[in-house]
């Protein structure tokens, strides 16, 4: 009686177990994306620039990624950028 | 302003995984997804090449092309972005990409392949920019706070460079341009092999 009680638990277990499953159906339309510069509703916006304005995400993005230049970090060290001729 | 990309300077590289760790803690990616990875080639001989790989953002993306239900789209700075509500989670996606970059997480109590997840150029998904679902779904948007990919901004040694198209191969040609390669590693020779002169039989 006993283990048929513990049978049925573990089917029961087993048959509900479904229901921690996240739904996966399929949307009906694609949604449409705001664009990056328009306001966001994120509260770590980098320092010292607001959402909203094209110009001004564009001059960030422009500025953020001359972080990635050492050369330009580092002052008087740019070398020319004009190509060099080949020997 | 020209097309968001990555470039992986393979001469700085060091293989370190830094990008993959910064982008899997932004975006909170679960276990066994990764969005980002580092390819070594040779590995293990003098002269050993890595180079950091992820979802290239391609300007005829090929997974746009195959998905059968069209979840994908591109914004206008060139981030190929898809719609997690629309996608089913098919893979076709996988076999078309030639970097590997659609990752399928195992999904519910039952492991069941998910939807499919890739690097977002940390530009988000379709829902309001910097919103929980966002989050939930695509991990953080950074374009939208103002800032470049995590990836990219943590590498240390900056080999890995991403942003505007342009800027970013700039700064690459300062690069070989310093190290006195000159102008011989541009073009169709360094891209395809030096021409080979006819031989007359």
């Amino acid at each position: 009686m006993i283990h048929r009680s513990t049978v049925g638990l573990a089917l029961l277990a087993l048959a509900v177990a479904g229901c921690g499953e996240k739904a996966q159906t399929a949307g009906t339309a694609k949604k449409f994306d705001a664009k990056a510069w328009e306001s966001s509703q994120a509260t770590y916006l980098a320092a010292g620039w607001k959402g909203g304005d094209k110009a001004a995400w564009e001059a960030q993005m422009h500025s953020r990624v001359q972080g990635q230049n050492e050369y330009s970090r580092t002052a008087g060290t740019a070398p020319s950028i004009a190509p060099t001729k080949t020997p | 302003m020209a097309r968001m990309k990555f470039i992986c300077d393979a001469e700085r590289c060091i293989e370190c995984n830094g990008c993959v760790t910064a982008c899997k803690a932004e975006h909170d990616v679960p276990w066994g997804v990764n969005r980002r990875r580092v390819v070594t080639l040779n590995d293990g001989v003098p002269g050993e090449k890595s180079i950091s790989v992820a979802c290239m953002h391609c300007s005829d993306a090929p997974c746009m092309a195959v998905c059968p239900v069209d979840c994908f789209y591109r914004t206008d700075e060139g981030v190929v972005l898809h719609d997690k509500d629309v996608c089913i989670g098919c893979g076709y996606c996988s076999y078309a990409c030639p970097f590997g970059a659609p990752q399928f997480p195992t999904n519910g109590t039952f492991g069941l392949r998910g939807k499919m997840d890739k690097c977002t150029f940390c530009a988000g998904g379709p829902e309001a920019n910097g919103s929980a679902a966002e989050n939930e779904k695509y991990g953080r948007n950074r374009l939208a706070e103002g800032k470049l990919p995590a990836c990219a901004e943590m590498c240390a040694t900056k080999a890995l460079l991403g942003g505007d198209g342009d800027v970013v191969a700039d700064i690459f040609r300062t690069r070989v341009l310093q190290r006195g390669k000159g102008s011989e590693v541009w073009g169709w020779g360094t891209a395809y092999g030096k021409p080979t002169q006819a031989t007359k039989s």
